[in-house]
């Protein structure tokens, strides 16, 4: 009876106890939320344009955030300097190495694979992962580097709400984090809904000969793909590393985005912003309220947990497509 | 096409998976020291350091004094990436050029390599980490694990904390908050925390910290707001450390009130979280700073020639701990060519130089860490640990600075409770051998 009590009720009563704090948490789990959809983000661009579920996503994230720190340190080292000068300076330069690794992936990884089974192009993002933790620890060392924020104009600080006789704080940098997310991808909605390229884009994730037998180019919308990709992991990396730190423990993160694409769907970019949130704010509540009766660290698995329950209900996730293979 | 395509995935699979080992000699005119370490992966950040300390250190030696007793080290590194499995792998494939010691760095591989000391005759210096019942020399005589063990540790910690709330007497009513690593590391306190919490009648409350949510720690911080803890106290590692110091400040948790073991105290654990982290204490059992005669030769002698270390790194925390820990393999190494007389020692014979081992202050000064570390005087045959002093430092916002006299660990809790779990350990094991090693330094 008391067990019932824990789980069924007591959690509730905690939460009209003291609202303040569930306000918080659920802020913290937007939050997480938003970066968790960015990340998915990444994944259900390439997944569209190619059908390869990209295992590099993450390491993507860790090698742009890398790029950039340690651009900004080559650029500052210069001498005379100014700071923000460098640092966006720093940003331009890591858009330019994406927009390189893009065109490196398609040229090196995805073109000689073209007409593979789907397999052999997971299998080559598996290795590209390597690749890039190997590149990237041999280029940047494999210390934790602390993210550029103030020197891109990037808030510092936090607001306290008073209410329900408590408060609630707002990290500035967690405010920009949602601003910023929000707008790339309510961007990248509007660029791939309504803009040429876009089309050709729903085109070739519909059917590749179809596409190419209207005169699409796969190569350049592969390239796109990775670039916006890249791009997107740029900006999850400037976020989530200035919530802790920019080192190789950051992939991990990524796999966090799976539970969102399960529940979102591979192929549905509001599925990756909805099933984000929903994600975050779950794994939040639930380790808040839920995870002193299991001993706490139930997050890392819960997400998980979460988007099988969906599944139970919805097999092809919130927005993904239900298709009926007849035989 | 398709074949060329998965034998490139094995291909890096397979690099991804092995553990890499940094040249070396074959041990056969030298006396062979393999470094496991992680120089890459989740725990770079701690590995590096450390790992710089240790080679640098018994480099120096090779260079300074042409190695120890006249005899060169092969020193070698191998990578583990903290990953159990490899340190494993390391082990297996660094065996064979027969070490005088293990130094896993990591708790979950010494746990693996327990087994293994006795049947491979190679001992294993755990130091200040790995199994804390390890230190019952009786039932564990090829594992060693001084100065102090997890568990004086966390006796240090709440000694402090009594000492600052005016005594134990003062802690019933409290509560105790308890952030780890959630791995054999972070666990191993827990049963003498709950033993604490029931004696001084505190409440504790854990928060687990999985290694995938290392940088995600907002869950637990949130906790720690809720539960409103009067003191937490950190067991973490890695990129762990840092996401805690920020976590704690964006919490406006009292840092002076934030005290982490010794694993918790790099200055890349502080720095990061700015003004904030000023305040926050850890546990330590040796100096920081360059300023000592044997790490001044460090930098005269390998610095820029035969090491990774930058020049600004030598000195600080982690990387001193690093050196702390081959100044224990080499004094082992000294005292087993006095022992045995032999200066081409052996596993065997270095395993009674670590149950003989003894650094006095006299010692300490002798070889260039004046006043570095406590004196190492109470391993022994029948205690592997010493359960040796350690000291507070808090970050001042630029760097770490002392702010308790040597504080001794509560052995008399502590030793009883090691005892039993080392009893336990061997009961649970069945056929785990009876010691028939003779002892040259009883208690």
């Amino acid at each position: 009876m008391d067990l019932l009590y824990k789980i069924f009720l007591d959690p509730f009563v905690q939460m009209g106890a003291a609202p303040d704090l569930l306000l918080q948490t659920l802020w913290e789990g937007l939050v997480g939320g938003v970066l968790y959809a960015l990340i998915a983000l990444g994944f259900v661009l390439i997944f569209k344009a190619s059908g390869v579920f990209n295992f590099a996503q993450g390491i993507m994230v860790v090698f742009a955030g890398l790029t950039l720190v340690g651009l900004f340190g080559v650029i500052s080292g210069l001498g005379n300097v100014n700071e923000h000068v460098a640092a966006f300076a720093a940003l331009g330069l890591t858009v330019g190495v994406m927009f390189v690794l893009a065109v490196g992936i398609e040229r090196l990884v995805l073109r000689p694979l073209v007409n593979q089974p789907d397999i052999i192009l997971f299998m080559a993002t598996f290795g590209l992962t390597y690749v890039l933790i190997g590149v990237g620890e041999l280029i940047f060392g494999g210390e934790p580097k602390v993210m550029i924020t103030g020197e891109l104009f990037l808030p510092r600080g936090s607001t306290d709400w008073e209410v329900f006789g408590g408060f609630v704080s707002f990290q500035h940098i967690d405010l920009a984090a949602a601003i910023i997310a929000s707008l790339m991808v309510a961007g990248l909605a509007v660029f791939f809904s309504k803009t040429r390229i876009g089309r050709a884009l729903r085109a070739v994730a519909d059917s590749h000969k179809a596409a190419l037998s209207v005169g699409i180019s796969l190569e350049q919308i592969w390239v796109i793909v990775w670039f916006a990709s890249g791009l997107v992991a740029l900006v999850t990396g400037i976020m989530w590393a200035a919530r802790s730190d920019v080192s190789f423990a950051l992939q991990i993160i990524a796999l966090r985005a799976l539970p969102v694409l399960i529940l979102g769907g591979f192929t549905s970019i509001p599925g990756a912003i909805v099933g984000g949130l929903i994600i975050g704010v779950g794994e939040k509540l639930g380790e808040f309220y839920w995870g002193p009766l299991l001993g706490g660290g139930i997050e890392s698995w819960l997400a998980y947990f979460i988007a099988l329950v969906f599944l139970l209900f919805r097999p092809q996730g919130l927005f993904g497509e239900k298709i009926i293979e007849r035989v | 096409m398709r074949l060329k395509g998965l034998l490139i995935g094995a291909m890096l699979g397979a690099m991804a998976g092995t553990p890499a080992l940094a040249p070396a000699a074959l041990a056969q005119d030298g006396i062979y020291v393999p470094l496991f370490s992680y120089r890459t992966g989740p725990f770079a950040g701690s590995g590096i350091p450390i790992a710089n300390g240790m080679s640098d250190y018994l480099n120096m030696l090779n260079a300074r004094d042409g190695g120890i007793g006249g005899v060169r080290l092969i020193v070698e590194e191998c990578e583990t990436g903290y990953d159990t499995k490899k340190g494993v792998e390391c082990y297996e494939s660094t065996k064979s050029k027969k070490p005088v010691v293990t130094n896993p760095y990591s708790t979950g591989i010494t746990l693996q390599l327990i087994p293994k000391a006795a049947v491979d005759k190679i001992p294993v210096l755990s130091m200040a980490y790995g199994l804390s019942a390890s230190a019952d020399g009786e039932r564990f005589p090829w594992v060693f694990n001084p100065p102090a063990t997890y568990w004086d540790g966390l006796s240090m910690i709440m000694k402090y904390i009594a000492g600052k709330e005016g005594g134990f007497d003062k802690l019933k009513g409290k509560t105790i908050g308890y952030i780890f690593f959630d791995g054999g590391y972070g666990r191993e306190p827990i049963p003498l925390l709950e033993q604490f919490a029931k004696t001084y009648g505190f409440d504790t409350k854990l928060y687990p910290v999985p290694a995938a949510e290392m940088q995600n720690q907002s869950a637990q911080w949130l906790s720690v707001r809720r539960d409103r803890p009067n003191y937490m106290i950190m067991w973490g590692w890695g990129a762990m450390n840092p996401t805690a110091v920020r976590e704690a400040a964006r919490t406006n948790f009292p840092m002076d009130r934030f005290l982490g073991v010794w694993w918790s105290g790099g200055e890349d654990d502080a720095r990061p979280a700015g003004e904030g982290a000023k305040g926050y204490l850890t546990l330590n059992f040796h100096g920081v700073g360059a300023d000592y005669p044997a790490i001044q030769d460090i930098v005269k002698h390998v610095i820029g020639k035969n090491s990774q270390t930058p020049r600004d790194k030598v000195g600080e925390n982690l990387y001193n701990r690093g050196v702390y820990n081959s100044v224990l393999i080499a004094e082992a190494i000294r005292t087993a060519q006095q022992i045995t007389g032999k200066k081409l020692v052996t596993g065997e014979d270095v395993r009674r130089g670590l149950e003989s081992l003894t650094i006095t202050e006299a010692r300490w000064k002798e070889i260039g860490l004046p006043g570095f570390a406590a004196p190492i005087t109470n391993v022994s045959c029948t205690d592997h640990n010493g359960h040796h002093a350690a000291y507070m430092q808090q970050w001042d916002g630029q760097k770490w600075v002392k702010v308790s006299d040597w504080i001794t660990p509560m052995k008399e809790q502590v030793r009883p409770l090691l005892e039993a779990a080392a009893k336990d350990y061997v009961e649970k094991n069945t056929g785990w051998p009876k010691r028939t090693e003779a002892c040259d330094k009883r208690s």
